[in-house]
């Protein structure tokens, strides 16, 4: 089972994108997460370009295309999602005919250095995947206060929080397993 | 440590040893998560006349909060909590002090945030005194109280994405103090 990560901070030290590194010590066996990191080389969106896109988006969406599950680690910028983020996803589901992210399993975590995580960030992005077509874990992991939260590899010190991390991930490989894919 | 009785306290101002002490707060938040923080600048005294009982007053520079993200301590400092640029102080003055026999202390008094005072009860404990290595005649105090946040103006609040506010309404104080008796 392939999965792709997609952080939503382009910041070097990135917790987010610590997080997803720290997904990679929870997953079975049969399961392999990669991450994505070419989000600041996208541009922004434009309709014009929808049919041959520029080759940052192209790569995006091949990776979507042949990833079995998604799983977006989201940083939350006033109340939402970043910018950046965002664009990737209009990109990557235009145009709607061949959008890879229709019908693909995609689950949101979230981390910040406040007290709640990034919780309407994650719930902004779940809406915004739900609109592209994709099957979306109904769960959100609010990683708040993440400088304390956090090892150095990513994983979550307190155990509530580790295994809510692998119950997000368990529901999505579910969700990503043979008998569930829409055939 | 002994525990102090009314009649071991002896008569005069004891002043708060500030490197020895803790003025903070603790607060629910995400429903199940619970958040602190803790005053750098303070001072109060404890007031014990011959006959008249005791008196406990104190005042916190509200802008010596410490939290460990910045956006969040600004966050505090703003109108929708604190409002520290243009209440900068949090005042009490105790009303009634009693002293068990035991050691058990309730303390009821005033307490002023952002121009709202209202009557509110902290129990706790009382220890000493004790004449510490420098030959310094010292009390320990240990105080809780749990006040609503609204009833002082600090009425911030959203709702999470799944139900429920993301932070409680009761804030309990926490109170550790030293002090020592002025010569």
């Amino acid at each position: 089972m392939r999965i792709l990560g997609i952080a939503g901070s382009l910041r070097r030290d990135s917790h987010n994108a610590r997080l997803l590194r720290g997904v990679g010590a929870v997953l079975p066996r049969d399961a392999e997460l990669a991450v994505f990191e070419g989000l600041a080389d996208i541009p922004p969106y434009n309709e014009d370009d929808e049919q041959s896109p520029p080759a940052a988006v192209a790569a995006l969406k091949a990776a979507i295309e042949q990833a079995d599950a998604l799983l977006l680690a989201t940083p939350e910028y006033n109340h939402s999602i970043p910018g950046v983020l965002k664009n990737a996803i209009d990109w990557a589901s235009r145009p709607y005919d061949s959008n890879p992210l229709r019908g693909k399993p995609a689950a949101v975590v979230g981390a910040s250095t406040g007290l709640f995580g990034a919780v309407w960030a994650q719930a902004e992005l779940r809406k915004v995947l739900g609109a592209t077509g994709a099957r979306v874990v109904d769960r959100e992991l609010p990683v708040g206060q993440v400088d304390e939260a956090l090892d150095a590899d990513g994983l979550p010190l307190e155990d509530d929080l580790r295994d809510a991390l692998s119950a997000t991930i368990d529901e999505l490989l579910e969700l990503a397993s043979p008998s569930e894919v829409v055939a | 440590m002994s525990v102090a009785t009314p009649q071991a306290i002896t008569a005069g101002t004891w002043q708060i040893d500030t490197v020895h002490s803790h003025v903070g707060f603790a607060v629910k938040h995400m429903v199940v998560s619970t958040f602190r923080g803790r005053f750098e600048k303070y001072e109060g005294s404890l007031v014990a006349d011959d006959g008249s009982g005791l008196k406990i007053a104190g005042s916190v520079d509200v802008d010596s909060l410490v939290v460990k993200d910045e956006n969040l301590a600004g966050h505090l400092n703003s109108p929708d909590f604190f409002d520290s640029a243009n209440f900068p102080q949090i005042k009490f003055a105790s009303t009634d002090v009693s002293v068990g026999e035991d050691g058990s202390l309730e303390v009821e008094g005033e307490l002023t945030i952002k121009d709202h005072t209202h009557r509110v009860t902290a129990r706790g404990s009382i220890t000493g005194p004790h004449v510490d290595i420098a030959g310094n005649d010292k009390l320990g105090i240990e105080l809780e109280a749990v006040i609503d946040r609204r009833d002082y103006g600090l009425l911030w609040n959203a709702p999470l994405p799944k139900g429920g506010f993301a932070l409680d309404n009761d804030v309990k104080l926490e109170v550790s103090l030293e002090l020592v008796r002025e010569a």
